[in-house]
């Protein structure tokens, strides 16, 4: 489902004197459908940058980023904007560490806006949102405000939940599990174990022992790259 | 995805005299997309929104647009009854200041409605009752359909401006800081109902702001402008979270966290 081949990352600060800090050079990775592979390394290794280039939110240096997207393949290192749009409304979903919360949107309809945008139905759309929100035990009196006021545990969850709504065939986390309780921790064990069950394929990193040991099906760990 | 782009802009460079207004920009808009042009003050937004939308003629360069009869045309070629006619069906332009693009001499429900005259609707009943609608889905009263636009708010205004422009269901708005000059409550109210809109309509947009987080919210691509120019162009978040240029990284290590 994945193939990242020759990736590298390095940062130029222009504000502050042009420093370059490298972030990996020609990493290589490789994702299968129904596996979930988590990246580890020590702080500074590069494991969320490497999950945002794999999202097209951070540009690579050079190297390719190759995701099954339908029937054809997508190198989301040299493709336009508007492909990777489309890779991200059917293929690719995102699970932050934190929500960007939208003003006077009701969490019910953050959770089920990439639904929508694949083109469900509001109601179905807001069927299988508050299936998610229970699953993650937000309060039913929480669905229908706007995150923007919730504790930073339950914007959590909500981002979960958004994030596992649609079910994609790839599906990236970044530390999802943060901020999170033992009980809702399990819950997102659970979550990830049925993504694996139905093909997709997952790439995280995960700081909890506990779930990086329950939920990998590989662990890759990344080396910090020094100045040259 | 759709084959042919909306609008197809190349080597677009528009001088006021000596000095640079805009300078060899090149894009391509697609159906139903959102670019957001972003930078400071002078640094020639306003200069290329209006050379796109025929207010301003460019010195060199070309804007073509999809027209439903003839492809895409060259939009300075067109005539100028034809220029006008696109401007009344195809685009919508929502000004910054609201009664740049309001008749502030006549009703709120007669600026909604005078749009679909232009269009050609004639049922007194109907045109009232589609204003109406509009306004409701703009969230303004409906009953305040007969007053004058000197009796509203800036919020309602800016409202009322975007019911204008989308009452004829254009395919392509521009938007010059649509947000600009309201306080930030307004402000949150009118970007989650720019965001409804142009979703629910599939609208095509180009949004001129200098501000990141409302280009984050509504646009789906970036265009970071410096005197004149396009330094960094790419998808919103990239463009944002892992700016290249070294005046977008200013641009957003400057920004306040609140």
């Amino acid at each position: 489902m994945i193939h990242v081949e020759a990736l590298s990352k390095t940062y130029v600060l222009h504000t502050q004197g042009g420093i370059s800090i490298p972030v990996f050079k020609d990493a290589a990775l490789s994702v299968a459908a129904g596996e979930c592979v988590t990246l580890h390394g020590p702080s500074g290794a590069g494991k969320s940058t490497l999950l945002r280039c794999l999202y097209g939110n951070c540009k690579a240096d050079s190297g390719a980023i190759r995701v099954r997207h339908g029937d054809i393949q997508v190198d989301i290192a040299s493709a336009q904007p508007r492909t990777i749009i489309e890779v991200r409304r059917r293929t690719m979903g995102y699970v932050s560490q934190f929500l960007r919360a939208i003003p006077r949107v009701p969490a019910i309809d953050v959770v089920a806006e990439p639904l929508r945008a694949m083109g469900v139905e509001v109601e179905a759309a807001r069927v299988r949102a508050a299936e998610l929100l229970a699953r993650l035990r937000i309060p039913e009196r929480l669905w229908h405000l706007a995150p923007a006021t919730f504790s930073g545990g339950e914007q959590q969850r909500v981002n979960i939940a958004r994030g596992f709504a649609p079910r994609m065939p790839i599906l990236l986390l970044d530390e999802p599990t943060a901020s999170l309780d033992a009980a809702n921790r399990a819950v997102v064990v659970g979550l990830i174990e049925e993504a694996k069950q139905r093909g997709a394929a997952l790439v995280g990193v995960f700081h909890d022992d506990e779930v990086r040991e329950a939920v990998s099906s590989r662990i890759v760990t990344l080396i910090p790259e020094v100045s040259a | 995805m759709s084959e042919q782009p909306l609008l197809r802009v190349s080597r677009l460079t528009h001088m006021y005299g000596d000095r640079i207004g805009c300078r060899d920009v090149s894009f391509e808009l697609w159906p139903g997309e959102v670019i957001g042009i972003v930078g400071e003050s002078g640094s020639g937004k306003s200069t290329l929104l209006s050379c796109l939308s025929t207010r301003q003629q460019p010195t060199s360069g070309l804007v073509e647009y999809d027209t439903a009869d003839q492809g895409l045309v060259d939009v300075y070629s067109l005539s100028e009854p034809r220029q006008r006619m696109l401007m009344r069906t195809d685009w919508g332009i929502v000004h910054q200041n609201p009664r740049d693009g309001l008749r502030m001499g006549v009703s709120a429900g007669a600026n909604v409605g005078e749009r679909l005259m232009a269009v050609g609707a004639r049922h007194y009943g109907q045109i009232r009752d589609q204003a109406g609608q509009w306004l409701d889905k703009v969230e303004i009263d409906p009953e305040r359909m007969d007053d004058q636009p000197t009796t509203f708010s800036g919020g309602m205004l800016q409202r009322l401006q975007i019911a204008r422009n989308l009452v004829t269901h254009p395919r392509l708005v521009f938007m010059d800081e649509p947000t600009g000059g309201l306080d930030v409550s307004v402000q949150a109210r009118l970007l989650d109902l720019l965001r409804r809109l142009v979703t629910d309509l599939g609208l095509s947009a180009i949004i001129v702001t200098h501000d990141l987080a409302v280009a984050r919210l509504l646009a789906h691509r970036l265009m970071v402008m410096r005197q004149g120019q396009v330094v960094e162009h790419g998808l919103t978040d990239q463009v944002l979270d892992d700016p290249h240029h070294p005046y977008t990284q200013l641009l957003v290590s400057s920004v306040l966290q609140p």
